[in-house]
Parts: structure tokens; C-alpha cells; sequence
């Protein structure tokens, strides 16, 4: 099979006034991990969920693995997985009825469900907990098991929908680690995000996402050089120091520095981060310079939309998010619809 | 993390694109696996049925002795004769509840989305739901018919009369699972689901399920006698043999018939309902 895994033209989708989707395009060549990266609302779930076969779309045109999702729902279903953005699994159930129903759906015959079953705990190392009630899992082995139920037909193509969002960072490695044994098994995954790190860590190529439309598409790399890469900070303990160090970090950044007066704190993208970092600090330390603190930091996604559209992440009203990630995870939308 | 290879693709029992044939049997084979994942909640929390039977059975003793004596039954009989197949309505009227909060968890935990997003029938989730709820229904009746036999409740009827009683039961909850369903996908969260107490409780209390409608109200009577339950209920207090408290009413001169009539008509509103609202989540 040659096709693309993914295309998506011109998608349009919107609920009132409300335009979730655009004028959406994607392109999603087959055994990559493609991140789609973008903040609380610019309409990640709706894409997937079109893709998916769960929602119809207005206007525009989707085929996932060669199937039309309008016209061949049936074909793009035997040919995908689909984990969404809460883990869906049934509580009372152990892990392995979980895993057995839900190969009996996807018409395994008994023995291949449960053969598949045991196959797939041990994959994602649940066998000890292959027992248990789904209710005593802890975060990280939900996603787990969420995410073998998506594997059971090892489908061309695996859709995620934030699927490390409300883990701790713990839970967040363990669906990391999963994920990239399942690309190393040839599965193309389309993965949605509000974490740039996140996208950086598992996706060879990220499309930004605002407003229901793609706003930049690219490699992780290119991104970063784009607005700039890794940032090294600095925080003087007194603010007559900070122009001493402006000129240090001059030395090893890419760019000139920013100064924050009023916290002072100076900031600049860096090439080589190891290296500025100990030059920055041996240097200071050596001048007998008083450093509050001095630290690495990686562009976040409220710099990336500052550089590609000028304006920050917009507030969302029921946002708290910190350095780095945009909101807790949308929950006041739940899949009841 | 095994570091094994992914084994390969096993193959999926439906290998061609199906005829009418084939989906009409995944419809089945899929429904059944969606009724066993009931009955497997049954298996892992047996002691939910006694928290679901916990009303029932606390009114066979509230109603059946501390209010009982007080109780009369127009046209004569023991009460707790009368309360008895009152009571099995009564459950089977409140049923739909469980149903609800069932279709609401599975809705909102994303269950339901990843049933959609398989290959199953999506006639399935509805199908299955309601043949899982009814083989709960079952369960229901059996631990119930069981408490009103220790407390001397009797069937008069044959074994055919009895059976025949218990499948009008089974027919009405079986209709009200379509409005459960309804309901489920129509609230927006358990909180919600646990709410539909308010009518759960009435639809089941205004009815001939713990008194004769002709001791009520003329108002309220004529909507309790024309309440679905009621007609349920009365045509099993006769074919059981119990004391029914007939009154000469048209609609309970023919309980029997509209025990048929009102699941079928319930049935035509709530299930093309239930359907339209589960093909409403694709907008
Ligand atoms: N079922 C719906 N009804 C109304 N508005 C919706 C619905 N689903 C999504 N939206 C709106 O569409 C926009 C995009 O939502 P979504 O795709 O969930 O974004 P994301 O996943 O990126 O956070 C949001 O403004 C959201 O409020
Ligand atoms: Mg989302």
C-alpha cells in the first residue's frame, strides 16, 4: 500500500457561529508520529474526531488510509485506532475482560481475543495487573491499557488525543515509551497536544494548529529555529549586575538577550545548551556576581504562537496553565454530546 | 515495556466487506458480547443488585407490616397479596434509571465513542444495553419474588399464569429501556442521572402500585389509573391470582390488553428517540 496515511483538505466544521474547524489541510505520511500542536480550543479534538469517523464534517474532504471517512466509514474503522482524550475503558471490568470485549468488537474469534489480550498486557506491562478492576488503576496504567485496546487490531493508523494530559510526569514517560514501540511497529500515529516538549519528545513533524487552521507545519527542529530553540535564563540577585550579565549571556546566545528589568531576569536562545550553561555560570561565578537563579528552559507554546502569529495563546477563562503548558485539560467538554 | 516485536496483524473473523447476511449476524454476535459485558458487571459487583433492590425491599417491610395493617384493598384481599406484584412494578418502572446511568458513564467516559470509532454494528450499543438491562431485570425479579414468598406472598396462578405475569414485568421495563437510553445520552453527567430520581419516583409512585387509585384523589386517581405501570401491574395481580382491587373503569377492565398496548407505544416514541440521539453525537 502506498497511499498517504493521512489527507485532510480544506475541513470545515462548526457548531453555531462557532468555526472549530477552518480550512483544515493536513498531510500525514504513513509510519511517522505527526504532532498536532496547538492550545485549548483551536479545535485538535474536532480533527481527530473527523478523521475518526465520530463527527461529520460541514465542507472539505478526509481520506485515512485511502478510505474516504464520509463515504467508507466502515473501511477507515477497521483501519485505525482511536484513544481519546479520557480513558475509555470500562471501570468494572478487569484489564483483560477490557482487552477481550473489545476484541470480541473488533470480530476476533474468542481465542484470538483473548490470545490477543494476553499479547497486548504484556506489551504494555499490565500482566500484573491484567486482574485487577480497571477502577484501582492508577493514571498512567489506564492510558496503558486505553492504549492497548487501540492496538488490538495493530491498526495502519493510531490516533491520540492528548494522551498524556492529567498524567503525572511518571504516567507521562510510560505512554512516551509506548508510543515510540508502536511507531517501531510501523503504525502511523497522529497524536494532538497542548505540550510543546511533548510534540518535540515523540513527533517527527508537528503541525501548529489556531483557530481550526493549520498555521505552521514542520519538523520539531525547524520549529525551534524558528523561534529561536532553547533558552538560557538568568536571575541576578541584585539588579545592578543585570548589564554584567546581558554580556555574558551575549557571548553564548544566538540572539540578543531579553531583559526583564522588574524580575531580573535575562533570557536568550542558545545553540549549545550544555555548554552556554556551565560558560554562563562559571563566568558569573567567577566575577563574584550574585545569581538568584540560572536555568535552561525550552521554548514554550505560548512562544511559538507568539512568533507565528503575533499574538500570545489567548486567555482561556477557566485556564490556569504554567510555564510551558497552555490549560488543564479541557473537561468542560467531555465527550457528552 | 516487553521490547518484543509486534506480532502480527491477527486477522479479524470478518474478512470481506459484508452482505446484508453478515451485518445482520455481527448486529447479533456484537449485541451479545455488549449483554455479556452486563452480566459481567453482575458477576464482579454482586452486591450492587441489593443496593438496586435496597427500596424494594425496604417497602416489602415498611409497606407490607408497619403501614400494612392500616392498608385497606377495595373489593377486599389481604394487602400484602395487593403490595407484592405492586412492588415488582414498581422496580421495573424505576429500572430505566439504571439504564440511564449506565448509557451516562459510558457517554461520558468515551466508552461509547470508542465503540463507535470500531468496526462493530453500531446498532450494538443500544441493542446490547437493552438485552443486558433486561437479563438484570431478571435478576431483579427472581432475588424479589424470592423476599415476597419468605413474607408469604403466593401465586394462585399455574406455573403458565405466573410466567405469563412475570413476562408483562420484563416487557414493560424492556420498553423503558428505551426511554433509560434516551434519557442517559440527554444529561450532560451522573449528577444529572442520579436527578432523574424526581421522575423516576413519581412515574412509579402515582400509579396502583401501593394503593388502589380508587381511593385516591379523583384527579390524581384518573392519572395513576391511566399510568403505564398501573395497567402492568393490575393485569399481573390477576393473572397471579392476587387481590386486584378492580374498579369498572375501561382501562381497568382491560389491564391485560393495555399491559401490551402501553410498552408497545412506549417503545414507538423512545426508540426512534434513542436512536436519533445516538446518531445526533456524530454533529
Ligand atoms: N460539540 C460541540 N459543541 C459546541 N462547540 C464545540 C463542540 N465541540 C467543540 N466545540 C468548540 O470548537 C472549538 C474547538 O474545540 P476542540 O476541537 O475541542 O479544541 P481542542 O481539542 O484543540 O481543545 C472550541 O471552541 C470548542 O468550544
Ligand atoms: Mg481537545
Amino acid at each position: 500500500m502506498t497511499h498517504t496515511a493521512i489527507v485532510a483538505e480544506q475541513l470545515h466544521k462548526h457548531y453555531k457561529e462557532k468555526r472549530a474547524l477552518d480550512g483544515f489541510d493536513l498531510t500525514v505520511p504513513q509510519g511517522m508520529v505527526y504532532g498536532l500542536l496547538g492550545p485549548n480550543g483551536a479545535g485538535k479534538t474536532t480533527a481527530v474526531r473527523i478523521l475518526a469517523t465520530l463527527v461529520r464534517l460541514d465542507a472539505g474532504r478526509a481520506l485515512v488510509a485511502g478510505y474516504d471517512v464520509v463515504e467508507q466509514p466502515r473501511q477507515v474503522r477497521r483501519s485505525i485506532g482511536f484513544t481519546g482524550q479520557f480513558a475509555a475503558l470500562d471501570e468494572v471490568l478487569t484489564g483483560r475482560q477490557n482487552l477481550r470485549m473489545f476484541g470480541r468488537l473488533f470480530h476476533l474469534t474468542p481465542k484470538q481475543a483473548a490470545r490477543r489480550a494476553d499479547e497486548l498486557l504484556e506489551r504494555f506491562d499490565l500482566v500484573e495487573a491484567a486482574g485487577k478492576g480497571v477502577r484501582e488503576y492508577s493514571g498512567g496504567m489506564r492510558r496503558r491499557l486505553d492504549l492497548a485496546s487501540s492496538m488490538i487490531l495493530s491498526p495502519q493508523i493510531l490516533f491520540l488525543d492528548e494522551p498524556t494530559t492529567g498524567l503525572d510526569p511518571r504516567g507521562r514517560n510510560e505512554v512516551w515509551e509506548s508510543v515510540r514501540s508502536l511507531v517501531a511497529g510501523g503504525t502511523t500515529v497522529l497524536l494532538t497536544t497542548q505540550y510543546l516538549d511533548e510534540a518535540d519528545q515523540l513527533a517527527e513533524r508537528i503541525a501548529v494548529i489556531d483557530h481550526g487552521r493549520v498555521i505552521a507545519d514542520d519538523t520539531p527542529d525547524a520549529l525551534k529555529t524558528l523561534i529561536g530553540g532553547d533558552r538560557i535564563e538568568v536571575v541576578m540577585k541584585d539588579a545592578a549586575d543585570v548589564p554584567v550579565a546581558v554580556k555574558v549571556v551575549a557571548r553564548v546566545a544566538t540572539a540578543e538577550p531579553e531583559v526583564d528589568d522588574t524580575s531580573r531576569r535575562v533570557h536568550a536562545p542558545v545553540a549549545d545548551r550544555v555548554a552556554a550553561l556551565t560558560d554562563v555560570a562559571r563566568t558569573l561565578q567567577d566575577d563574584g556576581i550574585g545569581v538568584e537563579d540560572i536555568g535552561l528552559r525550552r521554548p514554550t507554546l505560548d512562544e511559538v504562537f507568539l512568533r507565528l502569529t503575533g499574538h500570545r495563546v489567548e486567555e482561556q477563562p477557566d485556564e490556569a496553565g504554567g510555564a510551558g503548558e497552555i490549560s488543564s485539560p479541557d473537561t468542560s467538554r467531555g465527550a457528552t454530546r | 515495556m516487553s521490547t518484543s516485536t509486534m506480532p502480527s496483524r491477527p486477522a479479524p473473523a470478518e474478512l470481506v466487506d459484508d452482505g446484508p447476511g453478515q451485518r445482520l449476524y455481527w448486529a447479533f454476535a456484537d449485541g451479545w458480547t455488549i449483554v455479556r459485558r452486563g452480566l459481567t458487571h453482575y458477576v464482579r459487583q454482586p452486591t450492587n443488585i441489593l443496593w438496586q433492590l435496597g427500596f424494594p425491599i425496604v417497602s416489602v417491610l415498611l409497606f407490607g407490616y408497619v403501614f400494612g395493617s392500616a392498608m385497606s384493598v377495595p373489593g377486599g384481599g389481604d394487602y400484602r397479596e395487593f403490595l407484592m406484584p405492586g412492588l415488582f412494578g414498581m422496580t421495573m418502572a424505576m429500572g430505566f434509571m439504571n439504564t440511564a446511568y449506565a448509557v451516562v458513564l459510558d457517554t461520558t467516559k468515551g466508552v461509547t465513542d470508542r465503540f463507535r470509532s470500531m468496526p462493530m454494528a453500531p446498532s450494538a450499543v443500544v441493542t446490547g444495553r437493552g438485552g443486558g438491562d433486561l437479563v438484570g431485570a431478571v435478576v431483579d425479579l427472581f432475588v424479589l419474588a424470592m423476599t415476597a414468598l419468605v413474607v408469604g406472598w403466593r401465586s394462585q396462578a399455574g406455573i403458565l399464569g405466573t410466567l405469563a405475569a412475570f413476562a408483562l414485568f420484563l416487557f414493560l421495563r424492556f420498553a423503558l429501556t428505551w426511554v433509560g437510553v434516551w434519557l442517559g445520552m440527554l444529561v450532560p453527567n451522573e449528577e444529572a442521572a442520579g436527578s432523574l430520581f424526581a421522575v423516576a419516583f413519581p412515574f412509579a409512585m402515582i400509579s396502583s402500585v401501593f394503593v388502589a387509585p380508587a381511593l385516591m384523589p379523583s384527579w390524581l386517581g384518573t392519572i395513576a389509573l391511566w399510568n403505564p405501570v398501573s395497567s402492568t401491574v393490575t393485569a399481573a395481580r390477576e393473572l397471579f391470582g392476587n387481590p386486584a382491587a378492580l374498579g369498572d373503569t375501561w382501562i381497568e377492565q382491560n389491564a391485560l390488553l393495555m399491559s401490551l398496548v402501553w410498552p408497545v407505544i412506549i417503545t414507538a416514541i423512545f426508540l426512534p428517540l434513542a436512536i436519533r440521539r445516538f446518531q445526533r453525537l456524530s454533529r
